[in-house]
Parts: structure tokens; sequence; C-alpha cells
């Protein structure tokens, strides 16, 4: 729908121009990781296979092999999201379909933990998983970082579960059903639409996660691919070839779901996802 | 007798109401620990670690001080560079995601869906896109000639981060800030009646116009939230500086409040570090957080939120 009256060559260029730097930038990525020089966005030497070799190589520098930097963020977000998804629902359904005291207090606290930047009580975290002895573990990690996502996921969880019918709810516990069971058996299959967007807000935040790994982790043995990525980035000489190869690596799930779901991600930034 | 009966009921009332809690409260038990334990525990913690001399010295048993650690840190001398530059990153980033996030907003709902998304969706590569990854890129392309894109373009050949930190600073923030307003104005855009645009043109408004008059009036509340929201979320987020400079280069150029305070409690490039100073400043950040965080509460109406459940059964 044209509502401006805009000159469409003007409306062309601003836009064209709004996009080149993005899409420079994952040009310069992707051919800085396949050729051996790029000088700007053009390939100065021929292909540069060596510049994977770190795939295989079973430590670059001292660092741990690129496989347990893999599998370590493979985990790591696949737990947030998982934990994150359980946990958040089970408690955007007492908010949303159960009674109980204080009901409107605790979403308060939901809403406001939502707007409050989580990152300024990072000194506390730290001090307290050091008292909990859970310092420098990926559990730890996990922990808190599920944690800083359950707001956004109670809160989002909490609107489709406000928008489930609930008279078939009503049918199952008249029949005898257990409220634990209408949760698992009736309500969440219902609300599966939320579960995906919760699924997909946690996995692409933890997987790009980078301040809590890096500070609440030593160990590189527990390095998630963020961590290992960046310790190539603080070397005096980087070669650059190989490092574009390590972030198009670790970029690569982020760009297929990218690739095959951007309207969908649309939507969900957007906030626009909806039973 | 009917004492006892009366009694008996009440007590049965009771029991059912305890029962009736169960449910809910086993609902509630995992997100309230993992709540408890990391937002509300370290907001305590962090106003605690503030009033105490914990470094890595006393870390095993530190001491309370009172307000020691406020005192120091009002008379730091660079203070007020600090605030400067944190004062500096949150009102040009802010500045360049409101802008160009209207802008992109504008500009994408005046074309056609198959124009507009793809642009929409290219911008918000920047925020999907893992920090480090991000950062990356951005090294590559402000490298010297012949390898840096933009040494290349402009024709002088630096490292463009250090030569122009906060450009680069601002810039790479923006760049991940704006499909946040993008997103929120496009769907307020589109839900502008269309009647309101035909009359515009009816009237011989200009884009211009048409714009100023017609839909920034009815962004007010949108580009309001955004905003508050950004305000805040700036004040405290230190990540891409601390990939892209480290706060430098040379002496705290481009350290902010919220790096300032990290560096402090936790980067142990000075071997000793000081724990309760960076908590003080942090105990800073939290306080503020949280006052902002309830105003926008109050600001963005938590009533019309918050409707009772239509089930009563447990």
């Amino acid at each position: 729908m044209p509502l401006l009256p805009v000159r469409w060559r003007w409306l062309v260029a601003s836009g064209f121009l709004l996009c080149a730097p993005i899409v420079a930038g994952m040009a310069w990525l992707v051919l800085t990781a396949l050729f051996d020089r790029v000088h700007g966005l053009v390939p100065a030497g021929p292909l540069a296979p060596e510049n994977w070799a770190f795939v295989g190589s079973p430590s670059v520098g001292g660092r741990p092999p690129a496989v347990v930097a893999l599998l370590n963020s493979v985990l790591f977000s696949f737990a947030v999201a998982a934990v994150a998804i359980v946990v958040a629902s089970m408690a955007a359904y007492a908010i949303s379909c159960l009674h109980f005291p204080g009901r409107s207090l605790y979403l308060a606290v939901v809403l406001v933990l939502h707007a409050f930047p989580a990152v300024s009580l990072l000194i506390a975290i730290f001090y307290i998983l050091r008292v909990l002895g859970l310092f420098d573990t990926l559990v730890g990690v996990i922990l808190v970082k599920t944690a800083l996502e359950l707001p956004l996921g109670i809160w989002l969880m909490k609107g489709f579960f406000d928008f489930l019918s609930w008279e078939m709810e009503m049918a199952a516990l008249v029949d005898g059903m257990s409220r634990w069971g209408v949760f698992w058996k009736v309500a969440l299959p219902m609300v599966r639409p939320g579960l995906l967007a919760l699924g997909t807000f946690a996995l692409l935040s933890a997987w790009g996660e980078f301040i809590l790994p890096f500070t609440l982790i030593v160990s590189s043995r527990s390095w998630t691919l963020a961590t290992y990525l960046q310790s190539f980035l603080t070397e005096a000489f980087t070669d650059f070839g190989m490092v574009a190869a390590v972030g198009l690596f670790y970029a690569l799930p982020v760009l297929v779901l990218f690739g095959l779901g951007q309207r969908y991600l649309l939507n969900l930034y957007g906030g626009g996802v909806k039973g | 007798m009917e004492e006892a009966t009366r009694a008996a009921v009440a007590a049965r009332a009771r029991e059912r109401a305890w029962r009736g809690l169960w449910v809910p409260l086993l609902f509630l038990l995992p997100a309230t620990l993992l709540v408890s334990l990391f937002y509300l525990l370290p907001v305590a913690t962090t106003l605690y670690l503030s009033f105490t001399d914990i470094s890595t010295v006393t870390f095993r048993n530190p001491q309370w001080v009172g307000w020691e650690n406020y005192r120091d840190l009002v008379r730091d001398p660079f203070l007020g560079r600090i605030l400067g530059n944190t004062a500096r990153y949150v009102s040009l980033t802010l500045a360049f995601n409101i802008g160009v996030g209207l802008l992109l907003a504008l500009l994408t709902s005046h074309v056609p869906e198959r124009a507009g998304n793809p642009v929409r969706a290219l911008w918000l590569l920047p925020r999907i896109l893992p920090p480090v990854v991000y950062v990356l890129i951005w090294q590559g392309l402000t490298r010297e000639s012949p390898f840096g894109l933009v040494s290349n373009v402009v024709g002088v050949s630096r490292n463009w981060i250090t030569a122009e930190p906060w450009t680069v600073i601002v810039l790479a923030n923006g760049m991940v800030g704006a499909s946040f307003g993008m997103l929120l104005f496009t769907s307020a855009i589109r839900s502008i009646p269309a009647d309101l645009f035909y009359a515009a043109a009816v009237d011989g408004a200009t884009a211009w116009q048409t714009v100023r008059r017609v839909i920034l009036p009815l962004l007010r509340w949108p580009l309001l939230f955004a905003t508050a929201y950004q305000t805040l979320s700036l004040l405290t987020s230190f990540e891409y500086i601390l990939l892209l400079t480290d706060g430098g280069p040379g002496f705290y150029t481009t350290t902010v409040w919220s790096l300032h305070a990290y560096k402090l409690a936790l980067s142990n490039y000075f071997g000793n570090v000081q724990f309760g100073m960076g908590a003080a400043m942090a105990a800073v950040l939290v306080v503020v957080g949280v006052v902002v965080s309830v105003l926008y509460l109050r600001l963005f109406n938590f009533k019309a939120l918050v409707g009772e459940p239509k089930i009563e059964v447990n």
C-alpha cells in the first residue's frame, strides 16, 4: 500500500544504501573464510581450504579442540532452551490458569525483571556462583542463562496460556485428570507455537551468549564457541582467514535458520507470534 | 454443637484452601528458585558487597566498610570522564537506534511487502548474529589497506577502530539496536488507518508533511517506549565495547560506567581486583534499573496486562 507520495528512485536508493553495510559485512565474512587474501571484498589469492584446518586440528595454539567448544555450545544452548521452556511454561501456566494469593504481585515482579537489565547483576552472580561452588562449570552458566531468560519466557508463555480455551481443561479435570496431567497432556500441546517461539528465542540468545561464559568460565575445556572465537580476536597478529572461518563456522546455524525462517524471525522479534 | 460444626467447616475450608495452594506452588517452584537465586539474591548481594572491602585478598573474609566505596567513587579523578563517556555512548547510540529504526520502518512500510520484508530481515541479522562474530566482521572491515573495506573506500589507510573508536562503537551498537525500533514502528505504522493517508494526500500533503503531521504524532507511544527501554539497556550494556575496544584505545577513552564496574570487579589485569568498588558502581546501575523498570510498569499500564484466570478448579 503506497501511503506516501514518494519518488521511487529515491526510495530504492536509500533502501539499497541502508542495506549495503550489512551485505558487505556478510560478504566479507564468507569471502575471507574461503580465500587466502581478501582486499576489501575482492579475493586477492587462491581458495584457501587451510583456513578450515582448525575443525579437525586437536589444538590451535594451546586452545581446546574446536569440536569441544562446539559440543559445549550445543549442550549449553539446548540445555538453556529446554530448561527455560519447561520452567517458564510451568510458571506461566500457574499465573494464567490457576488461582493463588499474590498472583498479580508475582506477575508484576516478572514484568519488572523483564525490563531490568540483568548484566548489571554480573558481579554478584560471579560471587554467588563462587559461593555455590558452581563457578567455572557449564552447569552454573546454564542455570544463570536460564534464569535470565525466564522473565521473557514466562511473559511470552502467559500470553499463549491466556488464550487457551478452558473447556478442554475443564473436561479433562472433570474426568479426573490431575492438574499436572492437564498441564502436560492438554495445555502444553495447545501452546506449541509459544513453545517454538520461546525455544527459538532461547536457542539464539544462548548460542550467541558471550559475557556469561567469558566471565564465569575459566577452564578452556568448558569454553563455548563464543569464548573460543574471542580468544583469537585478542591476539597481536590475527590470521584473519582462519578466524573468519571460525566465525563462519560458529555463525552457520544462525545463518541457516535466518535463510530458512526470516519471515518467522521477523514476526518473533516484532512480537507478532500469537497462539 | 453449633460451635463445633462451624469449627469443622472452617477447618475443612482451610484444608481445601491449602490443598488448592499446593498445586500453584509446585508449578511456580522451579521458576521462583531460579529467579530468586540469580535475580533477587544478586540485587541484595550487589548492595551488600558494595559496602565491604572485598577484593582478591579479602575474598573469603570481607569487612564492612560502610559508604567508603561510594566516597572513593565520588573522589575518583576519572569519574568525570567515565560519566561523560557514558552520556555520549547512550545518547549517540540511542539517537542512531531510534532515527535509523524510524527511517527503516517508514521506508519498508511504503514499498510492497516483497521488497520491504527482505530489508527488515537483513537488519535483524546484526541482532541475531553472535556478538563475537559481529565484532569480528567489524574488525575485518576496519583494517588498514589493502585489506580493510573502509580504508579502501575512504582512501585513507587506518585501523579505524583505534582511529575513530567512538564512531565505530556507536555504529556497531546502533546497527544491532536499530531493528528493535524498526519492528516496533513498523507494526505501529501498519495499524494506522489508511483513510488518514488518503485524506492527507487529497489535501495535497507532501511526503515530509505526512510523516511529520500524520505518522509521527501517532507513533508517540512506540517512540516513547523504544526510547525508555533502550536508554536503560544501553546504560548497562558493555558487551560490544568490551569486544571492540576494551575501553581503549589509551586511557579510558571509551570506558563507560558499566564496563568500568565490570573491569574493576572481574578483570584480573591489575592482579588484585577491587570487587567491592566494582559492586558499588554496579549497585548504582541496579538501583537505577529497579526504579526505572518499576516506572515503566506504571507508565505502560500494568492492570490491563493482568486479567484474572477464568477457571477456578484445582
